[in-house]
Formats: C-alpha cells, structure tokens, sequence
C-alpha cells in the first residue's frame, strides 16, 4: 500500500518523468527517464520519502535493446524500512548519466565501479577512474560483448615516482 | 600515471603507501597516505588487487554451478553468502524451504556470524598488541568451525546450502557439538571481555577514534555491526525477518558514539545475541529430526534388483552422501521436482530418478526460473548481503550483481582517518573487518 503511494507521488511530481512502475508481488520498481535523476533521487531522499540510503547501485547491459545500459539503483529508508528500485535507460553510444555524488557519499566508489565495468560516464564526479581494474585496462569487463577469457595486453614497466 | 592523491599532495609532504601487502591489511588492499610528520592530511585507498570477475565468471556458469564462487566472496562466513545466493534464487522460483532446512540454515548462519565477528576482532586486538585475546578467539572460533566442518565437509568452501533446501542433514552428534562450542565460546568472550574493556592500551587506541555520525554512516551506505554502533538499530533479521528469524528472540545491540570502540563492543554483544539463537534452534531442530534406519542394499545389488521390480528396502548411500538419503529429503529439500535433484536412491534405481538428475545437472537443461528480476538481502557478518539477480529465462542468471556491506564501509576509511595518525589507521581498518574477497569481488 505505501509502495504504491510512492509512486503514486512520483507521478504526482514528475509527471513526465517516470516511464513506468511495478508494484508487489515483484519488487517495487520504477523506470524514469535518465534526464531526471538527480531530481527524482534528490525527492526520494527528502523528508517525508525518506529514502535516505543508496543501498546499491549497478548497471545491466542488453546490447540487443536501443537503450543498452540500464543503471539500476536501490535505496532504502532506514526509517520505515521500505525499498525502492529505479531503474534508466542510457543509450548505447556515449552512456552518461547525472552523478549521484552530491547526495550520496557511496556513489563515489559504486559510480567509478559501473565507469569501470561498463563505462558508463558519470556528469559530475569528482574522480571517475577506474576502481578494480588498473589504468590500461583496455575495455570494460561486464559489457556483454567482452569475451569471458580475453586477455590483456602487457602494459609496460613503471618505475614509481 | 598519477594518482590523485600525489596530483593533489603538498610539496613539503611525504607519500607513504601502506600495502598492498602489509600486515595489518589483512586482505589486500592499498591506503596512499600524504603525511605531515604522523599526522594523516590525506589519505587514497586503492582496492581490486582481489578482483577476480566474480560477477563476470557467474554470468556464464549455471545458476546450480555458481553457488561454489559465492562461498569465496566473504570468506570467512561462507555459510552466510550460500543463504543469501540461495534464497534470492529462491524468491525468484517462489520455492516453499522446509522448515528443517530453515532451522539448519538459521543454525548455520549465526555459527558463521559468530565466526566472523571472531576472526574480525581477534586481528583487530591482535594488531593493537593483544596477542592473548587473538589466541582465545581463534580457539573458540575452533570449535565453531568443528561443527561447520562435520556438518558440510569443509571449512571454508561448504558450498552446503542448496537452492531449496540444504545439501545434507546434520551430523549424529551435532548436538553436543553446538553446545561445545557455544560453552567455550561464551567462556572466551568473558575472558576477552576482561582482557579488553578496560585495557587502557586497548581504549586509548580505541576510544573515540574513527568517530562516525549516523548521518554519515546512512550516506555511505553503511549497514551491520557498523552502522548499528553509530546508534541506528537496523538489522535485516529483524528488519525484514528471513529464515524463521521472526520466531527467535534476540537483542540488536546499538552503540553510542560509533568510535572504533563502540564497532568492538557491538560486534562482542551480537555474537553474545548469536550464541542465544544458536541455542533456540536446537529444541526446533530437536522436534523435527528424522530417523534414518540402518543397514540397506548395496548401491550396485540395488541397481541389478531394480531391473525386475523397485526394489523395496532402503540403498545404502556412500559415506559421502551420509545426510542426503531419501528419508531425510522431505526435511531438507523443497518437494518441487524441477528445482531441486532428485535422492540418489531414486537416481540410482528408477528411470524418473535418473531422468530428474540429468535434467537438473546437464548443460543446457537445469534450472530454468522465469524472466525477472529480483533483489534479496541478509543479514551478513559485516551488514546487508544483498544479490540482485536478472533472469532471462535461459539457465544461466543474465547478470548477477552482489551488494557487498564492506565496499560501502570501506569507502569511509578516507574520511575517518583524515586528521588522525599513522597508529589510528590500524584500529581503524581493524575494526571495519575489510574482506577482500566481497569487497573486490
């Protein structure tokens, strides 16, 4: 019931922005457009939504589909105890979305993961470089379209300044 | 290639790297600090020196393969990344658990917590020169793993939990064992309790140290033991009760200044809360255990007597299979046929049998569960373990993400020791228990 009036003020809010929505028995989920990120997040975290932790934050890729790159982001309320998903499409050339930085101190690190797994460009982020791999890394590993068993070029020797 | 810490550093301060191997990053891990004399002005942390493409190498195993990588996420509790695999793929195939197999889960979940919060503390006095406490807590965490290692054969990779149930029932004797280790456990936590809580080398290393802000903790992300010692109570088991967490009493102990010290004590009360359900579940595991009649065909007699008729009297399993026989099936394995193998009895002498087991292991066939996507979380050693699972409907997850709770608490580790000294690093990163297996993944 309270899921459902989430997003009930979320259409209220952003009647343009969200795509669609799902309800229970699945997990509540809602699809936005990419554009409004920051504002729908900014939303979810204030008071009285509460959503005030980004529990997860991660992307899937689906290079048959226009908009290849779904960023995926879970929050939670501590409060209440209430999840949300929000999910949006990025397309498939030049994938860049809002940072979410400036609300979560956690983005930081779960941003340079998806920039380094799917290179995805976050607008905004004080440090977006690679997290996992190292620099030279050439392509970005979970893209569907990296061979499980590829293997990298040798990067040359550095001495340490 | 500069990082950005030597980018931003000041001319007159000195670089100095601890790790990726040094003894007190237990793990690898690599912290850039910029000094000024001891004092930390900056600080870069540097992780993935584990990254072994945990997610990558899960999207191109079977959903029943992949179980055995997700025993070497966080190392050393298993048990509890097999719970949390295992019933998310659970909630997407809507498969109903026994209850046996919820209790042993239970059961298995705290053994591995206790564990983990030992292993966490005992490096953490180790490294702040208690050698003592660190010998008592690898003592009783000895005896925890005993019970560990006789129910699934394995200390560390149990792979035990099975989408739909468990892989075996537990052992004859399981009962004095869980007591053993919960007895010298407790007397353990005494000791160290006396060792530690008013050690003055232990507080002054400790106490208001690495202080954390709950609004702090929340905007990282922050869950578990972690978070609950800056004051916010939130814990999934009794958040969102799993399992049949919701029939069990325990405490969720909070702290109050979210200091080093309070991670520790926080921790130390929880696996006291452990110990408590530990000893719960054994009545209910008590009430449901099954009888398992001894003697039985030999598999090879039964194969030869099954070619006429059925035969009627029980096979007798290999040693290796002791646990998994078809009259403890209904106590441990969900009764849906098509998301669990069938009881080798049935493999071995019937047609049904051995069609269920190909189905469920061939390439190409086993586990099918519908198009989906699905998030689920426990309660981990160090905070909420979730896995987000997408299903294509192919037998192989689409993509497979895990939510590890120390990425996001190691994430802190910048900030809290900004300001501090080089000797309050070590407390520090003690006490936020980084794996580098979950954390780098």
């Amino acid at each position: 019931m309270e899921q459902e009036n989430i997003l009930t003020a979320l259409r209220t809010a952003f009647p343009e922005a969200v795509l669609d929505a799902s309800v229970p028995p699945t997990d509540p989920a809602v699809v936005i457009r990419p554009g409004d990120l920051a504002a729908v997040m900014a939303f979810l975290k204030a008071e009285p939504r509460g959503y005030a932790m980004l529990l997860d934050l991660t992307c899937v890729d689906w290079p048959d589909r226009p908009d290849r790159f779904e960023m995926v982001y879970h929050v939670f309320s501590p409060a209440s105890y209430k999840r949300l998903r929000v999910k949006a499409a990025l397309p498939a050339d030049g994938p860049a979305i809002a940072s979410l930085t400036p609300l979560w101190k956690n983005a930081d690190w779960l941003e340079r993961e998806v920039f380094d797994m799917f290179g995805v460009r976050f607008e905004g982020h004080p440090n977006l470089c690679r997290l996992f791999m190292y620099d030279g890394f050439e392509g970005h590993p979970l893209r569907k379209d990296y061979p499980l068993r590829k293997r990298q070029p040798r990067i040359p020797m550095r001495s340490t300044p | 290639m500069t990082t950005r810490l030597q980018a931003q550093a000041r001319p007159d301060s000195l670089l100095l790297n601890m790790g990726p191997s040094h003894p007190a990053m237990h793990g690898t891990i690599r912290i850039m600090l910029e000094l000024d004399g001891e004092r930390i002005l900056n600080s870069e942390v540097e992780v993935g020196y584990l990254h072994r493409g945990f997610e990558k190498t899960c999207e191109h195993r079977t959903w029943f393969n992949l179980l055995i990588y997700t025993d070497r996420l966080n190392y050393v509790s298993p048990l509890i990344n097999n719970v949390g695999y295992v019933m998310a793929v659970e909630k997407l195939l809507g498969l109903e658990v026994p209850e046996r197999a919820q209790w042993i889960r239970v059961l298995m979940s705290e053994l591995s917590r206790v564990s983990d919060h030992l292993t966490c503390l005992a490096a953490m006095a180790m490294e702040c020169g208690a050698f003592t406490a660190f010998l008592y807590k690898m003592k009783a965490r000895e005896f925890l793993w005993d019970v560990i290692e006789q129910t699934t054969g394995a200390r560390m990779t149990t792979s035990y939990i099975r989408i739909g149930g468990v892989r075996a029932d537990l052992h004859a004797d399981y009962e004095a064992a869980v007591r053993k280790g919960v007895d010298e456990t407790r007397k353990v936590l005494k000791d160290v309790r006396g060792l530690l809580d008013k050690n003055k080398i232990f507080l002054n290393r400790t106490r208001d140290i690495a202080v954390m802000t709950p609004e702090n903790a929340i905007s990282y992300g922050w869950t578990g033991p972690c978070l609950r010692s800056t004051g916010i109570a939130y814990d999934v088991r009794k958040a969102q009760p799993y399992l049949t967490y919701d029939r069990l009493n325990f405490e969720v102990p909070v702290g109050e200044r979210g200091d080093n010290f309070d991670r520790y004590m926080v921790r130390m009360k929880e696996m006291e809360q452990s110990l408590r359900i530990i000893e719960q579940t054994l009545p209910a595991l008590q009430a449901s255990a099954p009888t398992v009649e001894a003697g039985g065909l030999e598999p090879a007699e039964a194969i030869r007597a099954s070619r006429t008729r059925r035969p009627e009297s029980r096979v007798r399993l290999s040693p290796n299979l002791e646990g998994s026989e078809k009259a403890v099936y209904p106590g441990i394995m969900a009764a849906d046929k098509r998301s669990v193998p069938p009881p080798k009895e049935d493999a071995y002498t019937t047609i049904e049998g051995l069609i269920g087991h190909f189905k469920h292991f061939m390439k190409g066939h086993g586990l099918r569960p519908p198009k989906g996507e699905v998030y689920f979380a426990v309660e981990g050693g160090n905070g909420e373990l979730g896995y987000y699972l997408v299903s294509d409907g192919s037998d192989r997850p689409y993509r497979l993400h895990l939510r590890g709770p120390c990425f996001h608490i190691v994430a802190a580790l910048e900030e809290l020791i900004r300001g501090r000294y080089v000797a309050d690093v070590i407390p520090t990163f003690g006490s936020m228990n980084m794996i580098g297996g979950e954390l780098d993944r």
